[in-house]
């Protein structure tokens, strides 16, 4: 077991199934009368978000509380970032109050790695920039195995912007090595270069991937990047690429959508497919805690090494 | 790797089926019969310890008595920092404990850390009115006052040594032996 959680594509399949088995266990606690146990009771947590996130923020926070940990958050807009300190100054100061873990999001790759260099504490990644979001592709995991039990042999597709997405890279190193086959389906321009590489089908027709795959894993446009000019028009990016109902019937199989949030309903997703019953958005969500829990409560047990 | 070593049979297969017998009988006469209990098995050994018990209530009142599972790993104050060591297994308590008397079953009673956490983990579960317990054997050595109700044997031991409780339902045979366990080396 590693001591830190980087990325997915550093843990072994024994790692990644420790962690969302016991990913389950947490979820029984979350169904007690009092969802709440005194596992992390004295350790302390930080929560280091030099990016906007709403989900993974606020089930990071939950997660710790109901494992009754001390919990400081840190956003970049009133700290003394603005004010010019350097990354390592930060971390060395929040590291001086003692601190037990630290969960970081920040816009550049490589972050958590860098802040593994910089302080003893326990760092989780909680999104680097287009590297990897380890809890996020876990979480997805877990709500495959949650619905269609093994995801050994399984086929899941991940849509649309994969260029840009970290999501994208933790499920394709999560799924592959729990044995499942990984499908990337978008424009040309969205799919990083040379991405066979990473032992995947790529498909650019959506029809396609739907009449392979037993999942779509549909991933946010971020329209914060549409001036690139990556793709002509959003209404475009709809008709070819957008996920709707009528797609999916055109194929006689049960098919698993899945969403990272936030979504852009109407755009990568036909509007009422979200809360359809193909859908296990919500569930994702629900589990995400859950999990999040589970990697807290492993790698709080993890000694540093000698 | 653990390895055991066998010193001592404590309870063979009938004596182990009589003092189940007889702990049955001493809950129901202390407890006033099965009306108001809950068995709370505790992982590992507990859990198929409290059925046998159940079982024997059964034939003597025939009752059904309720039966959960308890895993107290996460109420531990010495969750010893083994990745092994972290892994849970199933809590299932399907009833509302609140107001009942709640029977906890273990095998071996020891410092009484685990049954700490585990009245700590009952106690967020529901309000039991009364929490009683049953333990196979009291090997002595306890680190807290804790004490059992129901105790099927009283076995002083030293510390170099354990007790090892095997059930007819997941080891295929009953009996309690006195072992000593030594690290192998590798």
């Amino acid at each position: 077991m590693n001591r830190h959680l980087l990325g997915l594509e550093y843990c072994s399949r024994e790692e990644i199934e420790s962690i969302i088995q016991t990913g389950f266990s947490f979820k029984e606690v979350l169904s007690r009368p009092i969802p709440k146990v005194p596992t992390l009771r004295g350790k302390t947590i930080v929560n280091l978000f030099f990016e906007n996130s709403t989900r993974t923020r606020i089930s990071f926070e939950l997660a710790q509380k109901r494992l009754s940990a001390d919990t400081v958050n840190f956003s970049v807009a009133g700290s003394s970032v603005a004010k010019g300190e350097s990354l390592r100054d930060t971390i060395r100061n929040i590291e001086a109050m003692k601190i037990d873990m630290v969960v970081v999001r920040h816009k550049s790759p490589g972050v958590p790695c860098f802040l593994t260099e910089c302080t003893d504490a326990v760092i989780i990644n909680a999104g680097d920039g287009l590297h990897e979001h380890p809890t996020q592709g876990l979480l997805d995991i877990m709500t495959l195995q949650e619905k269609l039990g093994s995801v050994e042999g399984l086929k899941v597709v991940i849509v649309g912007d994969i260029l840009h997405s970290r999501v994208a890279r933790s499920n394709i190193y999560g799924l592959q090595k729990l044995g499942a086959k990984v499908a990337l389906c978008g424009p040309p321009t969205l799919i990083p270069v040379k991405a066979e590489q990473w032992g995947v089908e790529i498909f650019y027709d959506i029809g396609d991937a739907i009449r392979w795959g037993d999942v779509l894993n549909i991933l946010r446009i971020q329209l914060e990047r549409q001036s690139a000019g990556l793709f002509p028009s959003r209404r475009e990016y709809t008709q070819r690429f957008g996920v709707t109902l009528e797609k999916l019937r055109r194929v006689d199989k049960e098919i698993t959508i899945m969403h990272p949030g936030p979504i852009n309903r109407g755009l990568e997703l036909e509007h009422d497919l979200a809360d359809s019953e193909f859908s296990v958005i919500l569930d994702q969500v629900t589990n995400g805690v859950a999990l999040r829990m589970a990697v807290l409560y492993l790698k709080s047990g993890v000694p540093a090494q000698e | 790797m653990k390895k055991e070593k066998y010193l001592a049979e404590i309870i063979d297969p009938n004596g182990f089926q009589r003092t189940l017998r007889r702990l049955a009988s001493e809950i129901l006469e202390q407890c006033g019969g099965a009306g108001n209990l809950v068995f709370i098995g505790l992982h590992t050994r507990g859990f198929p310890l409290a059925k046998r018990i159940i079982e024997c209530v059964k034939t003597e009142e025939n009752v059904d008595v309720p039966i959960g599972s308890l895993d107290v790993t996460l109420y531990r104050d010495d969750i010893n920092h083994r990745a092994e060591s972290l892994q849970m297994q199933v809590t299932d308590v399907p009833m509302d404990i609140a107001g009942k008397t709640v029977i906890l079953v273990d095998d071996v009673l020891y410092t009484g850390r685990t049954i700490r956490a585990a009245m700590d983990a009952l106690i967020d579960l529901g309000r039991p009115a009364k929490i009683r317990l049953v333990v196979m054997i009291d090997r002595g050595h306890r680190d807290l006052p804790i004490k059992a109700d129901f105790i099927g044997k009283y076995l002083p031991t030293s510390l170099g040594e354990e007790v090892s409780v095997k059930l007819k339902n997941i080891d295929g045979e009953d009996g309690v032996y006195l072992v000593s366990t030594e690290r192998e080396e590798t």
